[in-house]
């Protein structure tokens, strides 16, 4: 196990690859999925605000 | 067109059409969305487990670069993506500018900064990767130097996003300069080739007699299908990120339109 750790000595330039490839993409999932969740908790405090429902536009 | 339409009271029909071209696209496009991603996600995990452990513990050790060549499984994909996410952009925003299709200036809007994500990962692994097999971080050959300002296009598209009041004008202008990027693509690609870079040339050029070993070219590949099923999920995601934004703010402008009429 060590030894797989280790990467027969470059685990200093190994495991930083790895790291910042997954931390990237796990970074912009995050970030998403926050920004997801805080529109759809806006639209939706909006929407409960709103008295008078928006026309809705007409199908032609 | 009949004749009893009043034109001068009632908005336009261009107005009326735009609005509908920008409600209607919409609930289609969330529904094909929801029903892609259990399948993305079904194909994408396996590979990113299968490709991750066949990269990391299964694969053999480079001769020349012994342990370090497992850099190249996160390293050239991202490379790829880098691209493949240039090139959405760009054929987003060219169906944005030509039909004014809303829907791909936010595909090209939501594109970029999973692709500037993917250039900064190609970068940063190719950085880590290089010291131990060139001796050295950083070289401003071209292979380097166009990825770079690959980043900077993705950077400047962004900003120029951020830039306009007008959401209209600010997809024009982004529309442009990622129209104007293009010539960047193959500047990259061919870059090998054309200079004498330290970079070395691609390794799968020719498809059938890749100079890669095929337990080598199995995690690359997998991890290659995994990179593409992340960036595609990452597209959809970020889409419909964009696109509640845009209902938020057209609640707010219903709102105080309404705050204005009472």
């Amino acid at each position: 196990m060590a030894e797989f750790f280790a990467m027969g000595g470059y685990a200093v330039y190994i495991w930083p690859a790895y790291g910042i490839a997954a931390g990237v993409i796990i970074g912009l999932f995050v970030w998403s999925w926050r920004g997801l969740a805080k529109a759809e908790r806006t639209e939706a405090a909006l929407g409960r605000r709103q008295r008078r429902r928006v026309p809705k536009v007409e199908r032609t | 067109m009949t004749a009893s339409s009043p034109s001068s009271e009632q908005p336009g029909p261009g107005v009326r059409g735009s609005a509908l071209h920008r409600f209607a696209n919409p609930a289609r496009f969330l529904r094909l969305a929801r029903a892609i991603q259990p399948w993305l996600l079904a194909i994408t995990l396996p590979c990113l487990v299968a490709g991750l452990y066949l990269g990391l513990v299964a694969s053999p050790i480079d001769y020349q670069q012994k342990d370090t060549v497992r850099i190249m499984y996160v390293h050239v994909p991202a490379a790829w993506m880098a691209m493949f996410g240039y090139s959405t952009l760009a054929i987003a925003s060219a169906i944005g500018l030509i039909w004014k299709h809303p829907l791909a200036d936010l595909a090209g809007k939501a594109a970029a900064p999973i692709g500037a994500g993917f250039t900064v990962i190609a970068l940063a692994t190719g950085s880590l990767w290089g010291k131990p097999t060139w001796g050295t971080w950083w070289v401003w050959d071209a292979r380097l130097t166009s990825v770079v300002v690959l980043l900077f296009l993705y950077l400047g598209y962004m900003a120029l996003w951020n830039a306009f009041e007008q959401p209209q004008r600010a997809a024009k202008a982004a529309a442009v300069l990622a129209l104007v990027g293009i010539v960047n693509l193959p500047i990259i690609k061919f870059s090998v080739d054309w200079w004498n870079t330290l970079h070395q040339p691609a390794s799968i050029s020719r498809i059938g007699t890749p100079a890669i070993d095929p337990a080598m070219l199995t995690p690359l590949l997998l991890m290659a299908v995994a990179y593409l099923g992340l960036f595609l999920l990452l597209l959809l995601l970020r889409m419909r990120v964009e696109l509640a934004e845009r209902r938020v703010t057209a609640l707010q402008l219903s709102r105080s339109r309404a705050g204005e009429a009472r």
